[in-house]
């Protein structure tokens, strides 16, 4: 066949084609430009909508009694369109549903606008969203949106922290490349980072002791979630227990691959520069592998006596 | 069926070579050889009535059906009859016609060129008017509804698609795809494999009566029932999970009044089979679409005659002695046609 031969054909009606609805399909479209949804009663009682003229089990007409139905409903069937086509009611995914609305006993088809597949289940409640300017057609109802069921509520306040006594101490210490501990008169514990009385014993602690920036991983964590505060991702978070101190600190564990971590590893920090340092921990980089052999944990490394 | 029903049989049926794709034939083009294969087969060259399947639309030509008639030859003029519907709904009239009893010979025919426009498009069309088609309910889409209100399940879809498409492979006059496969969907919960491919084809059947079936065929494939029912319009006026009217025309049609062989389905969609299949009472172990079935193969008007065609073949051929067709119209399942054909009145 030459491709020269092949010719597009339209068939359409310029305008559209006029219809005329009848009382029963006339009515339910009337109320429809009024932004309210009617159903028409069958002599058997059951409320159709959308009304047709005769009942579709009996053959009998329908009465004369609408009933106002809606504008909620229940979703019974869906079927997602992931990509709309050009004749579709939104031009962004949706669902075709089946949609049982209050107080009828058939169901109405139409859009719902739900955002994902995800977001639909059967039984989900929807409402219609009426179309700026209503005409007395089956699309004056744009779509259905499901029913409110959950908001965003923005939570934001402002404070003005400080650091207490106790760790302005310590952080003047780091800002001094030294880890200042506090042994505690009572229990003899040793807290890192300084503190002023102790939470096992009640005791005030009095003496401050230095302890080394060298320690032992006692348990850590691998994030793979990026964290301002960490360099890279993956990034690993460990309790480090210093030499010299009965309390691990949180720190970060860098200069490693994050697999090779591993309980035991001996570590030492890795301070920034003296001129760049500040009241703050950002002066510990992180604590990197010092390379000795792994120390033995026991339950007496774990925190405090 | 009732002594006061006149024996009918399909005496002899053909089909195209069918095609996903416009190979250049206008539809009488088309249609001419079917005709000639069962007027050959017959020996017959004029029927007592011709009835034929087809839609306009597919064309966009108001009464294209009449330019078909040039492969049908109708002078001196012929008693002839047309339904916008599938060829399955043409029998049925014909057979109607056959029972007359001035007559003794039909030849029915269905016709359609699906690629010629959009068929998920074309099919919006045949919605209501008010409450539907205003939305821009397509073919899938409205059919993906009802997959969905049958909730079916993925695993049992795919092996109807995987045998369907193996069996159309083996069939020289479906097409040639692939087994199913890929993780999109076409309008969830249908994947695109899910949906019968587009198809153009043709296919005529004969029906004779009584003792003219015998002395045309060897084997006459006699319909010992046919019916047809139709639910309501409105999807959200049924029960879409089932299919009550098949129940209904199958009961009518005599379905469970013995074993069944072989079934042809008119399934344009894989959860059609399952809905079908339990309208039907058919059992796991009954034969569904060895053709391939439309999923296999869909040329529109006359993918539901050629399943009359094909559970006839097998009666002609003697592979079967009871088998069930099935032809269906409208929007999910809207209306069903099935018929009982066996080998002997």
């Amino acid at each position: 066949m030459s491709e020269d031969l092949v010719a597009t054909h339209v068939l359409e009606f310029p305008g559209g084609y006029t219809r005329t609805t009848g009382p029963v399909i006339g009515r339910f479209l009337t109320e429809l430009r009024d932004r309210r949804l009617v159903g028409v009663r069958t002599a058997g009682g059951r409320v159709l909508v959308p009304p047709l003229e005769y009942d579709p089990d009996t053959g009998e007409p329908v009465t004369e009694e609408y009933v106002e139905v809606g504008p909620a409903g229940t979703v019974q069937a869906w079927a997602w369109v992931g990509s709309p086509r050009p004749g579709h009611p939104l031009d962004r995914p949706f669902a075709w549903a089946l949609i049982s609305l209050d107080g009828a006993d058939t169901a109405l088809v139409h859009a719902v606008d739900a955002g994902s597949p995800k977001a639909l289940r059967p039984g989900m409640r929807v409402r219609p969203r009426w179309r700026a300017a209503t005409t007395g057609h089956i699309t004056d109802i744009e779509c259905f949106l499901p029913e409110v069921a959950s908001l965003v509520a923005p939570v934001r306040a402002e404070y003005r922290v400080t650091p207490g006594r106790a760790l302005t101490r310590f952080l003047e210490g780091v800002r001094d490349g030294r880890f200042v501990g506090g042994r505690c008169a009572g229990c003899a514990a040793v807290y890192v980072p300084y503190r002023e009385s102790c939470p096992a014993c009640g005791s005030v602690v009095e003496e401050e002791v230095e302890v080394a920036d060298t320690g032992t991983v006692t348990t850590f964590a691998i994030n793979n979630l990026p964290d301002p505060r960490a360099p890279e991702v993956p990034f690993v978070s460990a309790y480090v227990l210093l030499d010299g101190a009965d309390t691990p600190m949180i720190t970060l564990i860098g200069g490693v691959p994050a697999h090779e971590v591993r309980q035991g590893m001996r570590v030492h920090a890795v301070w920034v520069p003296p001129e760049e340092r500040t009241l703050s921990m950002t002066n510990v980089k992180w604590f990197e592998p010092t390379g000795e052999p792994d120390a033995d944990l026991d339950d007496s490394t774990g925190g405090a006596r | 069926m009732s002594g006061l029903v006149r024996e009918v049989a399909v005496v002899a049926f053909a089909q195209t070579v069918h095609t996903g794709h416009d190979t250049g034939l206008a539809e009488p083009e088309l249609l001419l050889p079917v005709i000639d294969e069962v007027k050959r087969a017959t020996g017959l060259k004029r029927f007592g009535f011709t009835c034929s399947g087809s839609c306009d639309y597919l064309a966009g030509a108001p009464f294209s059906f009449v330019s078909a008639l040039d492969a049908v030859g109708a002078w001196p003029p012929i008693s002839e009859s047309h339904v916008e519907m599938d060829g399955a709904f043409a029998l049925y009239e014909a057979w109607v016609r056959l029972q007359h009893g001035d007559i003794d010979t039909a030849l029915v025919y269905g016709f359609g060129k699906s690629s010629m426009s959009d068929i998920r498009e074309i099919m919006t069309l045949q919605l209501d008017p008010y409450y539907l088609a205003p939305l821009g309910l397509d073919q899938v889409s409205y059919a993906a509804l009802q997959a969905a209100a049958a909730g079916a399940e993925r695993a049992v879809l795919d092996e109807i698609v995987r045998r369907s498409r193996a069996d159309g492979r083996a069939n020289p006059y479906a097409l040639d795809l692939p087994d199913p496969s890929g993780e999109e969907f076409e309008v969830e919960p249908l994947r695109p494999y899910d949906v019968a491919p587009v198809t153009d084809g043709a296919a005529a059947v004969v029906l004779a009566a009584g003792d003219r079936a015998r002395e045309l065929a060897g084997r006459p494939a006699w319909i010992t029932g046919i019916a047809h029912r139709a639910e309501p319009h409105y999807l959200g006026m049924r029960d879409l999970s089932r299919s009550v009217s098949t129940a209904d025309a199958g009961r009518a049609a005599g379905v469970g009044k013995g074993p069944v062989d072989v079934a042809e389905l008119h399934t344009q969609f894989s959860h059609e089979e399952p809905i079908l299949r339990e309208a039907l009472g058919l059992s796991a172990d009954v034969t569904v679409n060895p053709s391939g079935g439309p999923l296999a193969a869909n040329p529109v008007m006359a993918a539901g005659l050629i399943r009359v065609g094909e559970a006839a073949r097998r009666i002609l051929d003697g592979s079967a002695g009871r088998a069930v067709a099935h032809a269906t119209s409208g929007p999910c399942l809207q209306q069903n046609l099935v018929a009982v054909l066996e080998t002997s009145a």
